[in-house]
């Protein structure tokens, strides 16, 4: 495919099917930053798919969720128009539809939101006598919750997640809302319409992302744990960035209802904390099927695993070309701790672990695109004027990729090598327990050095796509520190529903290693003992 | 520009039916929206809010399941959700959760008047809000009510094999006392719970077809579809092709009017909704289903015309009125006890407009009276002798042998007695006066 595919025409085209009026150099820079991540898609051609099925879901095979034909409690009125910018007589009102829509662009005037904290973690502090801080992709009923976004600044949510739910139910209070990439569009923190995250470690670079503030309130002790979601490493990258424990559960483990969807088939809310110890117990109170959320309901979540084979995979592809040297020197440290354990390594390939990003890229945004076609302004929120750079590129992208004439090429493709990757992961369970890797190409980087690249931020989540893309868990915690101080992660990978093995080898790490006990703050430790 | 020369009415019917479950197809809201305030019946799922997720109703599944069993189509054993994407107001997700390529059933028909009609599909979605467009301080606004949004809808779709107005009338007619029989939905018109759209064209190698919406009558479809087609065939025959857009019936003009009506461009983006698992259904939990389909109007009719020898426009009317069917066949029974014949009775269920409710007996009664009444042939004979000398071509018809003719004499005579004669004595004097 030549670069010119894609002409202004049809990114205006695309414009009009995502409901986004860009102005000239928007459609300019569209334009040339969807080329480059189109050609980059490329690669997914020379991948032979005419007999793998596509997948769509990984939910072990459930079929027939329903709920019975009872009725239940609605909104009154008043709480269902209460967030609606123009109520009329008990309608939201909107522009004519029959009339022309304004075109043009105007320039948004800066957000009015004052920064809490020196980190820029924390969007709004609920009650200060809570004790969880939560993504502010969960809706907590009462207390404003944007996802990051300019759409939702403002935005008081009529309900609560089940996941705020069931710590409420555990007396576990909501103590902050957390700063993140817009949406969960990012992995470095930086996409957030109110300003990026700054890493505890060095204010100079990243927090990583999407879950950026989340990490950041559980790294300096603000709150035992904070809530995030992983699509496609959103909770272990900010772990791995900024040295906290987080679990990227099985696709399904944990309820979506109430959490701001970024891609549904990829979408897996976690919970982070400083230890893997404190991490099962957080995980143990939200990981339940709920009646609200039909991907929640997989039977196979009873099922127990087998015995154990003692035996860890090291992937080859990730260590080969991509990856910084550090980074590597200290992962292959901490796998040697396996390897005393008495646990015996040995290299599992995942071939198609190159494809993960082309793939991810068209799924993700193809789904995104569509969650964020609710936001009209209309009942809640801002109109869509209010979408930050990167959710329009997303939108923008997806759109295209699922659009008339260009689904097979991108979107049925990526799902097909999706089943791909599946079978890979399964083939290496079938020889290991578990499966260890960095959790980042490169440590934590300087903020604002990689924004003008989209498609090199886009390839920071290369050791991320294969757990997201077939729905298993994935236990990220720290694992030692650059020359620089910087923190380093990895992540031990299972099959799905093998949470609690994970958090068992997470644990006998965590017996052998100090890492995780390091803190932002007592720096001097890195040096104490040579690990 | 012309392509075929061949002018073949092709029409194909769109009709959605909303379901008369309990509650909305993917939250617990109630279903029954009609007449209530607006926002009172909403919750985060059908409103659209960040978060939210749909799980479908169980039971709009299983009635989705029947009517396609009703209309002879096979159930798609695999069977699973779409996201169908555009953006107007009364969508508050920006998608409608319908299906695309694995509707519940597919490949059935229904037997009309005319004829056969496949039905290409029937397949289940969630309903719309409302709009209302309102000047409002000067400012032109569209109000919108989510009370409707997410009620459950089945869309019956059927193939291109209709040929007139009369048919497309006779389809939607007859699929409605299917749909009530099935008790899965009150197909009521008037409130929006049953609602038309046709496709249509001079055939489908023109390369165009005209959607006609707002058809809220039987009398409409029929009325638009003639209409459209002359429409149609009058640009065709200038050597022009119609435009392929979607237009309105316009009851007062009596004509269709273009719309501009979801000014979105229509590229629906369709992908499996991945907040729904798929759904599979066994031959055991079909035959299940199938096992409670009551019976349904076409079997009813036959019924009538072989066990009680009732003429067949009759039988189509009695079965084609709830709880009639009941009636008329309690008023055969006593009336076979008394030498009277069922088809007579028929008629006077029928050209009487008998209510369901009335007692046998006091149909039976009607027999008497109505005896008293065409006895009186003095009466009789003068309209008969009027008809005759209003319709000199149709009674030379007749002697010509065209002995169908002397229908359209009974009919100006049962014109003339406001439905007071008896159509077979009228019949029998027209006879003898015309040997």
């Amino acid at each position: 495919m030549k670069k010119d595919i894609l002409s202004k025409d049809q990114i205006k085209h695309i414009a009009k099917l995502a409901n986004l009026s860009l102005d000239d150099k928007e459609l300019q820079i569209y334009t040339r930053q969807l080329a480059s991540v189109l050609n980059y898609m490329e690669i997914l051609q020379e991948v032979d798919t005419k007999h793998v099925p596509p997948t769509y879901q990984v939910l072990d095979r459930t079929t027939n969720i329903y709920r019975e034909d009872v009725v239940g409690e609605c909104f009154s009125q008043k709480e269902a128009i209460s967030q609606g910018k123009k109520i009329y007589e008990g309608f939201f009102t909107t522009r004519n539809v029959f009339e022309e829509a304004r075109v043009g662009n105007r320039t948004l005037e800066p957000s009015q939101r004052k920064v809490n904290d020196k980190y820029n973690a924390i969007l709004t502090t609920a009650d200060p006598k809570g004790v969880v801080g939560h993504k502010d992709l969960f809706m907590t009923k009462g207390i404003e919750t944007t996802a990051g976004s300019r759409v939702l600044e403002g935005y008081i949510p009529q309900y609560n997640s089940t996941v705020v739910s069931n710590f409420e139910k555990a007396g576990l209070k909501t103590k902050y809302k957390l700063n993140q990439d817009a949406w969960g569009h990012g992995s470095s923190g930086e996409n957030s319409d109110f300003g990026p995250t700054k890493n505890p470690w060095n204010t100079k670079k990243v927090a990583g992302g999407s879950s950026s503030g989340s990490v950041v309130v559980v790294a300096t002790g603000k709150v035992d744990v904070a809530t995030a979601t992983d699509t496609c490493g959103s909770i272990r990258m900010p772990s791995s960035y900024c040295n906290v424990c987080g679990i990227k559960p099985t696709y399904g483990a944990v309820s979506r209802y109430g959490v701001i969807a970024f891609a549904s088939s990829l979408d897996c809310p976690g919970v982070l904390s400083n230890s893997v110890e404190n991490l099962q117990k957080y995980f143990d109170l939200i990981s339940a099927k709920d009646s609200r959320d039909a991907t929640s309901q997989s039977e196979s979540r009873e099922k127990k695993m087998g015995k154990l084979k003692r035996i860890i995979g090291v992937p080859m592809e990730f260590l080969g070309e991509g990856i910084d040297s550090e980074v590597k020197k200290i992962f292959l440290k901490a796998v040697e701790i396996f390897k005393k354990a008495n646990y015996k390594i040995i290299d599992v390939s995942l071939p198609h672990t190159k494809y993960g990003i082309a793939a991810y890229y068209i799924l993700a945004p193809t789904e995104t695109a569509s969650n964020l076609a609710r936001y009209d302004g209309v009942r809640y929120g801002n109109d869509r004027s209010y979408f930050g750079p990167e959710a329009k590129r997303r939108i923008m992208l997806g759109t295209f990729v699922s659009s008339a004439g260009y689904t097979d090429r991108y979107y049925e493709k990526a799902a097909r090598i999706r089943t791909l990757i599946i079978r890979d992961l399964e083939k290496a369970y079938d020889i290991v327990d578990a499966i260890l890797a960095p959790v980042s190409p490169i440590p934590p980087f300087n903020i604002g050095e990689k924004v003008d690249d989209p498609l090199q931020l886009y390839l920071m989540d290369i050791y991320a796509a294969p757990a997201s893309l077939s729905g298993t868990p994935s236990l990220a915690i720290p694992c030692g520190f650059t020359k620089d101080e910087l923190p380093v992660g990895m992540q031990i990978m299972g099959p799905r529903w093998s949470e609690e093995m994970l958090f068992e080898l997470g644990e006998e790490y965590q017996k052998a290693t100090q890492w995780h006990k390091f803190r932002p703050n007592s720096k001097e430790m890195i040096y104490d003992k040579n690990w | 520009m012309t392509k075929t020369g061949n002018y073949n009415p092709t029409i194909g019917m769109e009709t959605h039916v909303e379901l008369r479950t309990n509650s909305k197809m993917f939250c617990g809201c109630p279903a029954d929206h009609f007449g209530k305030k607006p926002n009172t019946q909403t919750c985060p799922v059908c409103l659209g809010l960040p978060g939210a997720l749909p799980v479908p109703n169980k039971r709009a599944i299983e009635w989705c399941i029947v009517a396609g069993l009703a209309l002879n189509c096979k159930i798609n054993k695999a069977s699973k959700f779409d996201r169908k994407h555009y953006f107007y107001p009364d969508l508050p997700k920006g998608y409608q959760i319908s299906q695309y390529d694995e509707p519940i059933a597919i490949n059935g028909f229904l037997d009309t008047s005319f004829g056969r009609i496949g039905i290409e599909r029937v397949h289940i979605e969630e309903d719309t809000g409302k709009l209302q467009h309102k000047k409002i301080n000067g400012e032109n606004l569209t109000l919108v009510d989510f009370n409707r949004c997410g009620v459950p809808l089945i869309e019956i779709v059927t193939k291109p094999d209709i040929h007139s107005g009369a048919q497309a009338k006779d389809f939607e007619q007859k699929l409605q006392q299917i749909i009530r029989t099935l008790k899965v939905s009150d197909c009521d018109m008037e409130k929006g719970s049953m609602r038309l759209e046709a496709n249509i064209s001079w055939g489908l190698d023109w390369g165009y077809k005209v959607e006609v919406k707002n058809l809220n009558s039987f009398r409409f479809v029929d009325k638009a579809i003639e209409y459209e087609l002359k429409r149609q065939r009058q640009i065709l025959e200038k050597g022009e092709i119609p435009n392929q857009e979607t237009r309105g019936w316009d009851e007062n003009k009596n004509v269709t009017v273009s719309q501009r009506f979801k000014e979105t461009a229509s590229d629906y983006r369709y992908f499996p909704e991945p907040d729904i698992p798929p759904m599979e259904f066994t031959d055991t939990f079909i035959a299940e289903i199938k096992k409670k389909i009551p019976k349904l109007p076409a079997e009813k009719k036959a019924k009538l015309i072989e066990t009680y020898k009732v003429r067949g426009s009759y039988a189509e009317i009695i079965v084609s009125q709830e709880g009639l069917l009941e009636l008329a066949e309690k008023v055969f029974d006593i009336g076979k006890t008394k030498g009277l014949e069922a088809d007579a009775l028929a008629g006077i269920l029928v050209n009487q407009k008998i209510k369901a409710d009335t007692t046998p007996e006091k149909v039976l009664k009607l027999v008497k009276v109505k005896k008293e009444r065409v006895g009186d042939i003095g009466e009789v004979t003068k309209w008969v002798d009027a008809a005759i000398i209003a319709m000199p071509s149709a009674i030379s018809d007749y002697k010509k042998g065209k002995v169908n003719a002397i229908m359209a004499v009974v009919g100006r005579v049962m014109q003339l007695s406001r439905g007071k004669a008896n159509p077979d004595i009228v019949k029998k004097l027209l006879e003898d006066r015309l040997k």
